[in-house]
């Protein structure tokens, strides 16, 4: 009995041991799925060189926030600039959301490899979503209905989509269907032979083709120097100006190894 | 209760137990009850409070918006500014994949119950019901992943000629039986032996004819039909009946068996051949049984989120035309699931609230089905027990 006990004893030590040292080292990131990759890649460097655990949830931006503002997170990951909104909601709970641009990402539009159409203008688009153009026809393509694909609500993707191509007041049709991911949207484009979907531009991959928005393509340089119509900042949130761990982690995109990072993941330095 | 304690006694007066002991035992015996009725009751509380709480949060909607919008209007733009909450499109997307899914998994779930129950010997269905169930045990979001890895890009590719092997083989059987039956029942009026034959033979041949014309007809048609996107109601119907499946085959099942061998004994002893007893004896005997097994299944359906939110492909609209299977639409359940995260306290309350208003409509719907399956399942009893 005292045998068992001992060893419930040591059982209760160990856990709360381990729960100590991990309140103590341990980031907590959530947020955007988009910059989902840069954080994970930045997590893995991180702890390997300082041995600091760093847990990196991927739940859309809008949790990002929302878990930035509940204190359950210690850095938002968002590929939106947060909104009005929810910097009165956190200042309400005593959080100072401060914003440190990690990288610019260009939203590429997808078609599937089959597809002819080249290049599209924003009007174009923003009509396709809107449910006037619904036939490939009308944009040069085949005889195909239009298989419109969007994000779901809680993702930056598809706030930036919206506000970068298709502009306020206007709403994307009820047809369009609504995706968990840009990993999701991929596969879908790529096996969707009439689909049109948006993805951020280090996603891109040979599975799907790339066409031109008003004539430009998402480019590390048309995305740096502005021409690419449809490309947007990528966000780390801190309560507050970083200090300590986080100031490094938070950092790490003006470090040479962050800047290599970044460019390997298709993402373009800022 | 005062008898009771004295019969206690006197039981246990037979043996030699101390007084000491026996009020252990007694309050042992409390103990161990209250414990048992805590846990019971437990249960009840935690219905009553998800009840409670999924409608305190849900009311605040109805107070904001009323009721109009939300039952009549499709346009579900909740992030938008202003917001607006139409949910037609996504109750009758959430009704349609349930009536899909229970199309095919009710009939397909109670012949193989039969089949397992009546027909197949014994050694055989003690392996066949578990492999069955197991499928009960494959998690959703797998289920969900095969519907949009593999399913989807099946139907879009393949969509048409799939359409037309499952029509020819799920419906001709159907057919061919339909011929036989209704070439009988013409017929049986004619007394004459001879004549009645060759009537039959006639009417077969003719029917057979008729009914093979209509089943090329209607394969060709479905054969040429192009699926233009593969995750669609169709997609997530035949998913959520192979998960609905296993509940009602298991259920029915234990229906059928529970109607016992004396009723079947004695239906054969009348001189009925086995197809008259499953059909006029046991299946009737066993119908509660096989009812509350397929609105177990139904609930699962209609419950069912992650194959929703992964392969019905999520668009808030009512098909066009009203019984298209192919197109996309969006259930409650994967519009909870998907909308949850951004609703907390971003933009305002009724964006929240609506959520929570959906879950109160499919609790209601659940609660009422499940209360209606138990009303027939009592008077169905009552009326086998011949009260």
């Amino acid at each position: 009995m005292i045998k068992k006990i001992s060893l419930f004893v040591v059982f209760l030590a160990v856990i709360l041991s381990m729960t100590a040292s991990a309140a103590v080292t341990t980031l907590v990131l959530d947020g955007s799925t988009t910059v989902g990759p840069i954080a994970k890649t930045f997590a893995a460097y991180f702890t390997k060189k300082y041995g600091v655990r760093v847990n990196v949830s991927e739940s859309g931006s809008g949790n990002g926030a929302k878990s930035l503002i509940n204190g359950s997170c210690t850095i938002a990951t968002m590929s939106r600039a947060m909104k009005a909104a929810e910097i009165a909601a956190a200042r309400q709970k005593g959080v100072n959301p401060v914003a440190t641009v990690v990288a610019l990402d260009g939203l590429a539009m997808v078609v599937h490899p089959a597809n002819p159409v080249r290049s599209l203008t924003k009007a174009q688009i923003s009509s396709i979503y809107c449910g006037t153009i619904t036939n490939w026809r009308d944009v040069g393509g085949p005889n195909a209905r239009i298989v419109v694909l969007q994000r779901e609500s809680n993702s930056g993707t598809e706030e930036s989509f919206k506000e970068l191509v298709i502009g306020k007041g206007v709403q994307i049709t009820g047809s369009a269907e609504t995706q968990s991911s840009n990993g999701s949207v991929k596969s879908r484009v790529s096996s969707t032979l009439s689909a049109i979907g948006f993805l951020g531009h280090g996603f891109v991959d040979g599975s799907v083709k790339v066409i031109a928005v008003n004539g430009v393509f998402p480019t590390v340089a048309t995305v740096k120097n502005g021409t690419y119509p449809v490309s947007r900042p990528l966000y780390f949130y801190t309560n507050g100006q970083p200090a300590g761990l986080v100031k490094q982690f938070v950092d790490l995109p003006n470090s040479a190894d962050g800047k290599r990072m970044i460019t390997e993941l298709g993402f373009i330095n800022r | 209760m005062a008898g009771e304690s004295g019969g206690e006694c006197n039981r246990t007066n037979a043996f030699v137990v101390s007084a000491r002991k026996r009020t252990m035992q007694k309050v042992a015996k409390k103990a161990g009850e209250s414990m048992l009725f805590a846990v019971a009751s437990f249960v009840a509380v935690i219905v009553l409070f998800i009840f409670y709480f999924v409608a305190r949060d849900a009311f605040p909607f109805f107070q904001i918006r009323g009721f109009t919008e939300f039952f009549t209007s499709s346009n579900w733009y909740p992030a938008d500014d202003p917001g607006e909450f139409g949910a037609l499109a996504i109750i009758y997307g959430s009704l349609m994949v349930t009536l899909g899914s229970a199309l095919i998994a009710v009939p397909m779930g109670v012949a193989a119950a039969i089949c397992l129950s009546d027909i197949l010997p014994f050694s055989i269905r003690q392996y066949a019901k578990p492999v069955i169930e197991m499928l009960a045990a494959i998690p959703s979001v797998a289920f969900g992943f095969f519907a949009l890895v593999v399913l989807a890009p099946l139907l879009q590719n393949n969509g048409g000629p799939m359409l037309m092997w499952a029509w020819w083989i799920l419906v001709s059987p159907f057919v061919l039986l339909a011929v036989i039956v209704l070439s009988d029942l013409l017929t049986a009026k004619i007394i004459e032996p001879k004549r009645r034959q060759q009537m039959h033979i006639f009417l077969l041949i003719l029917f057979s004819f008729l009914s093979i014309f209509l089943l090329f007809k209607v394969g060709t048609v479905l054969y040429g039909i192009q699926i233009l996107t593969g995750t669609n109601a169709l997609n997530v119907s035949i998913i959520l009946s192979f998960m609905a499946l296993p509940t009602i085959v298991s259920v029915s099942e234990d229906a059928l068996q529970a109607v016992g061998r004396d009723i079947r004994e004695g239906s054969y002893a009348l001189g009925a051949t086995r197809a008259e007893t499953i059909l006029k004896t046991v299946l009737p005997a066993g119908s509660s049984g096989i009812l509350a097994a397929v609105i177990l299944g139904i609930m699962r359906a209609l419950g069912e989120t992650m194959v929703v939110w992964m392969a019905s492909g999520n668009s808030s609209q009512i098909p066009e035309p009203w019984f298209n299977y192919l197109q996309s639409i969006r259930t409650l359940t994967a519009t909870i699931a998907g909308d949850m995260g951004e609703a907390d306290q971003v933009t305002g309350s009724a964006r929240f609230h609506v959520l929570f208003a959906m879950g109160l409509l499919l609790l209601i719907i659940s609660f009422v089905s499940n209360l209606i399956s138990e009303r027939i399942v009592v008077r169905q009893r009552k009326i086998l027990s011949g009260q």
